[in-house]
C-alpha cells in the first residue's frame, strides 16, 4: 500500500511550521493514525509539515502548579515519565494502555487528541483531569476546555492551519485518586469502553468527583451525571453503582461487529464503576 | 525527491527518496536489506519492526524521510561480524521459538526493546511486550519462553548493539 504523492517539509522551528500550515499543509507528528490513513488513501494530504521532532514542542514541565506536556510528546515518554507518574499518574496510567510498544514509541499525545477517535483513551482522562488543550497558529495561542475542544467523532475545534501545541493537566494532591479501566477489543487495542475516574473523599463523603468516558458513543465525554450522584453522598459501593449506571444515560451507544449499543452501555456502567472504586481505593 | 541521511547498522548511507516511501521499502528495495519483513502492512503485525534511534518502530508505518539523520538498527545488525548469535537469537534457536521464521526478525526485535526496558519479565509482562507483534504459528508460548530465556543471559545483553542514543 503506496499512500498518494506529497510534498514533504520538515522545519526547524514552529513558526517555520505554521506559517506553511497557514498556506494550507498538514500537520504529520508520529503518524500512528495518518499514515494508515493515507496508505489507504483515505487521506491524501498534497503536502505535510513534519512537527514530529520539534524540540519547541517537545517537553514535560511543571509550572505554577499544572503539567505542560507538549505536543510531540510520545504515549511511551508519557507512560514513563517520573514527573507525571508522581503527579498526574492517570495520564501515565492511560498513556501505557495505547496501542502497542512499537506505537507508543511514535504516536504523540497532541497527535492522538487531534485525531479525536472515539475510541481513543487520552479523551477520557482528559475529561477526568479538567485538562486543557492550548492551540497554537500564525494567529496566536487559545486555551480550550476538553468539552470546548473534542466536538465530534475525528472532530475537535481545530480550525486550518491551527494544531495542538501543549496539554495542561492539575498536579493531583496526594489526596486525589485515580484510575482507568478499559474493555479493549482485542485485535486492535481500541477501547470498546474506557472509563475514567479521579474522586477525592472527606468525612465519608465524595468531594471531588470526575468521570471521563470513551468508546461509548461517538464522542468521548464527561460524564456529568455520574459525578452530580456522587458528589456530597456518602462513600459506599452501593451509591457508586447506583451513579455508574447512570454514565450511558443520554449517550447514543455505537453498535458493532464487536459489541452491540445495548452490551456498550452495560459495559460503560460496569467499568465505571471499577473505575470509581479503584480510584477510591487510591484515595487517601 | 529529497535526500535522506541515514546510519543502518553502523553504515552510513545517503539517498535521494520519494517522500511517500515507507521505511521499509527502503531498507528492504534501496539498501537491500531484506530481514525486515513486511507483513500485514498496515501496522497490526509488527513482521516489520526495527530500531530507529534505539525505539522500536514498526518501519511499515513510518516514511523514510521521517528518518532522515536517525541511526536505525535492523535484525542483520544484531549477530556479531564472525556470525555469532546474539543472545536473542540464540534463545529463539535455543527454545524452539519459531516455525516458518516470518514473524522471528520482528519477534526479536522487539524482545531487545522489552528486555532493555525491564531485564527481568514476568510472564505478564513479556506476552504484554509482545501485544504488537503476531504469530500464525507458535501460538506464542516458545516465544515467551525464548523471551524468559534471553532475559537469563544479563551479561550478554548488556553489550547489545545500540542504535543511537
Amino acid at each position: 500500500m503506496i499512500a498518494n504523492s506529497f510534498e514533504y517539509s520538515a522545519p526547524g522551528s514552529l513558526k517555520e511550521a505554521l506559517a506553511l500550515l497557514a498556506e494550507g499543509a498538514k500537520p504529520l507528528a508520529g503518524g500512528m493514525s495518518l499514515i494508515p490513513m493515507m496508505k489507504l488513501r483515505l487521506a491524501n494530504p498534497e503536502h505535510l509539515v513534519d512537527i514530529g521532532r520539534l524540540p519547541e514542542l517537545n517537553y514535560i514541565r511543571e509550572e505554577n502548579g499544572e503539567l505542560h506536556i507538549g505536543a510531540g510528546v510520545t504515549h511511551f515518554e508519557v507512560e514513563s515519565s517520573p514527573l507525571l507518574l508522581g503527579k498526574c499518574p492517570l495520564i501515565a496510567e492511560t498513556a501505557a494502555h495505547i496501542g502497542d510498544i512499537q506505537v507508543r514509541n511514535r504516536g504523540t499525545i497532541g497527535g492522538s487528541v487531534a485525531h479525536a477517535d472515539p475510541s481513543a483513551d487520552y479523551p477520557a482522562a482528559l475529561h477526568a483531569l479538567d485538562a486543557k488543550i492550548v492551540l497554537v497558529s500564525g494567529e496566536g495561542t487559545r486555551t480550550l476546555s476538553t468539552e470546548e475542544f473534542f466536538l465530534d467523532t475525528f472532530t475537535t475545534a481545530l480550525e486550518p492551519g491551527e494544531i495542538v501545541s501543549e496539554v495542561i493537566v492539575p498536579v493531583d494532591a496526594g489526596l486525589t485518586g485515580t484510575s482507568y479501566q478499559k474493555f479493549l477489543q482485542p485485535a486492535s487495542g481500541f477501547a470498546i469502553v474506557g472509563a475514567a475516574a479521579r474522586v477525592r473523599q472527606e468525612g465519608g463523603k465524595f468531594t471531588l468527583v470526575r468521570v471521563g468516558m470513551t468508546g461509548l458513543s461517538g464522542n468521548a465525554y464527561r460524564a456529568r451525571n455520574v459525578e452530580d450522584a456522587l458528589v456530597g453522598k456518602e462513600v459506599t459501593d452501593a451509591n457508586i453503582q447506583a451513579a455508574a449506571a447512570l454514565v450511558a444515560d443520554g449517550q447514543d451507544a455505537s453498535s458493532d461487529l464487536h459489541a452491540t449499543a445495548e452490551y456498550r452501555a452495560h459495559l460503560a456502567g460496569a467499568y465505571t464503576a471499577r473505575a470509581l472504586r479503584a480510584a477510591l481505593a487510591r484515595s487517601a | 525527491m529529497r535526500t535522506i541521511n541515514v546510519s543502518v547498522n553502523g553504515t552510513k548511507h545517503s539517498h535521494e527518496v520519494e517522500p511517500r516511501m515507507l521505511l521499509i521499502h527502503y531498507l528492504r528495495e534501496v539498501i537491500g536489506l531484506t530481514g525486515t519483513h513486511m507483513g500485514c502492512e498496515t501496522s497490526l503485525c509488527g513482521a516489520c519492526t526495527i530500531e530507529v534511534n534505539g525505539k522500536a518502530v514498526k518501519s511499515c508505518t513510518m516514511f523514510a524521510v521521517q528518518a532522515d539523520g536517525a541511526e536505525i538498527l535492523t535484525i542483520e545488525g544484531l549477530a556479531a561480524p564472525d556470525g555469532t548469535l546474539h543472545p536473542i537469537q540464540d534463545a529463539f534457536w535455543t527454545e524452539h521459538a519459531l516455525q516458518c521464521g516470518f514473524c522471528t526478525p520482528g519477534m526479536i526485535m522487539i524482545t531487545k526493546q522489552i528486555l532493555e526496558r525491564n531485564p527481568n519479565p514476568t510472564e505478564h509482562e513479556i506476552r504484554e511486550g509482545l501485544d504488537g507483534n503476531l504469530c500464525r504459528c507458535t501460538g506464542y508460548q516458545h516465544i515467551v519462553n525464548a523471551v524468559r530465556t534471553a532475559s537469563l543471559h544479563r551479561d550478554a545483553l548488556a553489550s547489545l548493539p545500540k542504535a543511537g542514543a
